[in-house]
């Protein structure tokens, strides 16, 4: 290896990117850990509190069960919708020209505003008017999902699988189209079953693409706001507050900053915690 | 086997065991087609396909007896080199003992003996290839199909390669069908060439055979490289008379040939830089020349036509200079005006 000169000169390359980056995630973030570690009071007054609110939000029942909402939510989306995005990815034409409807179709919930589509479902799925909400009572449920906190579940995962799969669809589709057709000429002629043409080959060729969908959707999912905000506002009770809604409501609600802030901060660590956790997962097993 | 596809495009083809049968086109010439249809992926849109003795036309690949090894390195990613090798035995039921004797014997011939725990991934190119031909080997088809499967190689392991594979299929009784797009590669590897040219087999023999003796324009222009050179001629009485500076008497084996206008098709290692006895000298003026070690490639243009002559030794010109270039007109190659072969 060749000795590597120093240049002091070179930080200066990096200075811009340093600046964006401060002004962009730091500054912002460092304002948050400036309110985790107080309380305030009017005309500016901080106390030091130290680590009180962390703990306080730790040991909250309330956090806790939000913790416990929002890790059911994103387990069963994430179950939900990976599967049924491969599936959908794997009946889609690979040429010809239905690929372009298939896809404009799929990208389609995509490109709808996130409250609309709160709204729409909300309208959707209203028992009294709404398409869904009075088919399912025709059929004999007793379905209304401002009541009955299983309602309001079955509709805020059914709107996200709705919005949503149609990414995980993009994305398999787009690692299976790059899969070259010798290796499906190949196993034809290896004289293997479509099963193991899918278990063989396009599985492991789509392994990166899937791993990258799965991220999006466990971040996007955890940080879900919007649409459940627009659908059901966190109710029937607090049945689907997941932890966006409940920090909105402790920090603009009742205006408790310090347990606000640090509940922020123990939310993204998690996310990022997890993120890691499932990068590093899926990396590992691409190597071996 | 004989797969007759004669419908809108010539292809009767009968293909034997025993030695390389060469598909030998440019790309797009069809070659991939015939394959795949030889393979059973694709379908013919006229014509049959019968192999020994049964009309096969209809027949899927999976229910064929055919392996085919592609230009790209086609292996389960996820597989490491011996499940890759046994995969065709594992789909076709066999026993453990039978895979494992069976595998070994393959990786043995391919040396790949020593790689058989590894991914496709930690292998370079020329061993990806080696595991893919030899899942192509382990099947004991009927039929193999190569497809450019050196294409992709580098320079010294496609030479190995190609040294190696004749040797590997001469004890299988198996028809090879090796498809390449380099008139070298089908001239070293020897066997019986297809030459295809937009679709069309516009010959089948014996690959020296065809480049002794072309039937037509066509299939010379296929198995020649560098291209053949060509250029209209005249025969009047006893002389070929191609401009008005170079003309030669007409040998007596061509004595039969009408007097009539004819295409000359000259090899470019028939043109010499150097004079020999019965060539007959042509004054080029040299476009470029290409030095190798031990070859010099020169294009001159005579008539407004380039020329290529190939001779051995380094024979340095000056670009744009008049240079002289000797033909060695026993060898031309004389066409008529449909193009095909003069035979007296």
């Amino acid at each position: 290896m060749s000795q590597k000169i120093a240049h002091p000169k070179a930080w200066l390359f990096v200075l811009p990117v340093v600046l964006l980056v401060a002004f962009n995630a730091i500054i912002p973030l460092m304002t948050v850990v400036n309110y985790s570690v107080q309380e305030t009071f009017g005309n500016n007054l901080f106390f030091w509190e130290g680590v009180r609110w962390f703990q306080d939000v730790l040991r909250s029942e309330r956090y806790q069960a939000s913790l416990m909402r929002q890790l059911t939510f994103t387990g069963i989306i994430l179950l939900i919708e990976i599967p049924l995005g491969v599936a959908i990815a794997l009946s889609m034409p690979r040429k010809g020209p239905w690929v372009s409807v298939c896809l404009v179709l799929m990208a389609l919930p995509l490109l709808i505003p996130w409250n609309v589509v709160g709204a729409m479902w909300n309208i959707f799925s209203l028992p009294d008017i709404g398409l869904l909400g009075r088919t399912l009572n025709g059929l004999g449920f007793d379905y209304d999902y401002t009541q009955g906190p299983l309602a309001a579940w079955f509709t805020v995962i059914l709107m996200d699988v709705w919005h949503w799969t149609s990414l995980v669809v993009l994305l398999a589709y787009a690692g299976l189209s790059s899969i070259p057709q010798p290796y499906y000429h190949a196993a034809k002629i290896d004289g293997a079953s479509t099963w193991a043409i899918i278990r063989y080959i396009e599985l492991p060729k789509m392994k990166r693409v899937l791993a990258i969908a799965i991220l999006l959707r466990f971040m996007d999912s955890f940080m879900i706001y919007t649409e459940p905000f627009v659908l059901t506002g966190g109710g029937p009770g607090n049945t689907t507050t997941f932890l966006s809604i409940d920090l909105v409501k402790v920090a603009l609600g009742q205006f408790d900053l310090g347990p606000a802030a640090a509940m922020s901060l123990i939310y993204f660590l998690i996310i990022l915690l997890l993120s890691w956790l499932f990068y590093t997962l899926i990396m590992r097993n691409e190597q071996q | 086997m004989s797969p007759s596809a004669s419908g809108r495009i010539p292809t009767d083809l009968t293909l034997e065991g025993g030695a390389f049968n060469l598909l030998l086109g440019t790309t797009l010439s069809g070659k991939t087609t015939l394959l795949h249809m030889m393979a059973g992926l694709d379908r013919p849109t006229g014509g049959e396909i019968w192999f020994n003795g049964k009309n096969v036309t209809g027949v899927s690949a999976q229910k064929r007896n055919v392996s085919m090894v592609h230009q790209q390195f086609i292996n389960f990613p996820n597989f490491n080199v011996f499940e890759n090798i046994a995969s065709p035995l594992r789909v076709a039921r066999q026993s453990r003992a039978e895979i494992d004797r069976k595998v070994g014997e393959v990786a043995e011939l391919l040396q790949l003996t020593q790689l058989l725990s590894r991914n496709p991934q930690e292998l370079s190119g020329g061993q990806q290839q080696r595991t893919a031909l030899a899942r192509a080997l382990v099947k004991d088809s009927d039929l193999v199909l190569l497809d450019e499967p050196l294409a992709n190689l580098d320079f010294k392991l496609r030479e190995e390669l190609r040294d190696e594979l004749p040797k590997i299929f001469e004890t299988r009784g198996c028809i090879v069908v090796y498809a390449t797009s380099e008139p070298a590669e089908a001239l070293l590897l020897g066997g019986h060439t297809a030459t295809l040219h937009e679709g069309c087999v516009t010959q089948f023999g014996k690959t020296a055979e065809i480049y002794r003796r072309p039937h037509d324009l066509l299939s010379a222009r296929v198995l020649s490289d560098p291209p053949i050179n060509t250029a209209k001629i005249r025969k009047t009485g006893n002389r070929f008379i191609l401009n008005e500076n170079v003309s030669w008497p007409v040998s007596r084996a061509l004595k039969a040939m009408a007097d009539a206008s004819y295409t000359v098709g000259i090899r470019p290692h028939h043109i010499s830089t150097s004079s020999t006895t019965d060539a007959v000298m042509v004054v080029g003026k040299v476009l470029i020349t290409e030095l190798s070690g031990s070859e010099s490639t020169i294009h001159f243009e005579v008539d407004g036509r380039t020329w290529v002559s190939q001779s051995s030794g380094i024979h340095a010109f000056e670009v744009g200079t008049e240079a002289n270039f000797y033909i060695d007109v026993a060898r031309c190659l004389f066409f008529d005006d449909q193009d095909k072969l003069v035979t007296v």
